[in-house]
């Protein structure tokens, strides 16, 4: 299956997903990881904007909403009436999407970030 | 309170910002000075989804900062006074007495000769820094809290490279 999303993050936070992604289901190809270190706000976007016209995608997974790589996407999004980026992304989010491959990509985003909020929970002292 | 930090970060308000020093300082409040954010609506909207509901983000002009740069000196929360650049931090040192300047992030771009992991600077931004330093703040280099405070010989050298 060809690439369906981008996953950017701080750190290895994407090579790291994925490579779960991968070790789970075997479908890790459906995303590309991106790795933002040392660059600047604009080398960024630009860096983005390049990996989704590269692999064709639309969609884009961010693991925290005040992050670099948010600001960048939602500059990127901005007009593009397609196009969908899931902020806070985690495992079950990015699991759940690689499964939905009936739906749209941008269908299936949606609703995995339903999946991924849904899929944190608390055990032990009192939860 | 005051402002507790005065820090240079090309990427404005993110993660580092927000979560790395806004949690450890309590950070109520964050002054970005930005000409151009200051002019867009948009951008201003984008900065404030960014940071926790129970933190405030002012966004101001250098001119406008300049003028306003005592009372958020005078309020009793803690805050935190961000540039994009070095340029328009040293408007403000100009201008205002600020002890400390934080160099949290200058990345990669043409021109630039890498001093640090998060340093880039051109001979030119070196220069600027010093100036700052020349007008009383204390300059150091530290993205994160946790991380050792370099000082500005050694960050402009590249010894901490």
């Amino acid at each position: 299956m060809p690439p369906r999303a981008i996953v950017a993050g701080h750190g290895e936070f994407a090579a790291g997903l994925i490579s779960a992604v991968q070790q789970i289901t075997g479908r890790g190809a459906q995303l590309v990881p991106v790795a933002v270190q040392k660059l600047s706000v604009t080398d960024i976007e630009a860096l983005l904007r390049a990996k989704m016209m590269e692999a064709g995608v639309h969609v884009i997974f961010t693991d925290l909403q005040a992050g670099s790589c948010t600001m960048a996407s939602r500059r990127i999004l901005r007009g593009m009436d397609d196009a969908v980026l899931v902020a806070g992304a985690n495992l079950p989010t990015l699991l759940d999407f690689v499964f939905a491959d009936a739906k749209t990509p941008t269908d299936a985003a949606r609703h995995a970030a339903e999946r991924g909020r849904a899929a944190i929970s608390v055990h032990g002292a009192g939860a | 309170m005051t402002l507790v930090l005065y820090r240079i970060d090309d990427r404005l308000i993110h993660g580092q910002v927000v979560v790395g020093w806004g949690q450890p300082l309590d950070l109520e409040f964050i002054v970005l000075v930005d000409d151009t954010v200051a002019a867009s609506d948009w951008e201003q909207e984008l900065y404030r989804m960014g940071v926790p509901p129970e933190m405030e983000v002012y966004f101001h002009t250098v001119a406008d900062a300049i003028a306003a740069l005592p009372k958020y000196q005078g309020d009793k929360r803690p805050g935190l006074l961000l540039t994009g650049d070095i340029p328009t931090m040293q408007k403000l040192v100009e201008a205002r007495s600020i002890p400390t300047v934080n160099v949290g992030g200058i990345h990669s771009k043409p021109g630039r000769t890498q001093r640090m992991r998060y340093v880039f600077l051109t001979q030119e931004e070196a220069q600027e820094l010093r100036a700052i330093a020349a007008k009383g703040a204390v300059v150091t280099a530290q993205d994160v809290p946790g991380a050792r405070p370099v000082s500005l010989d050694d960050m402009i050298s590249g010894e901490a490279l």
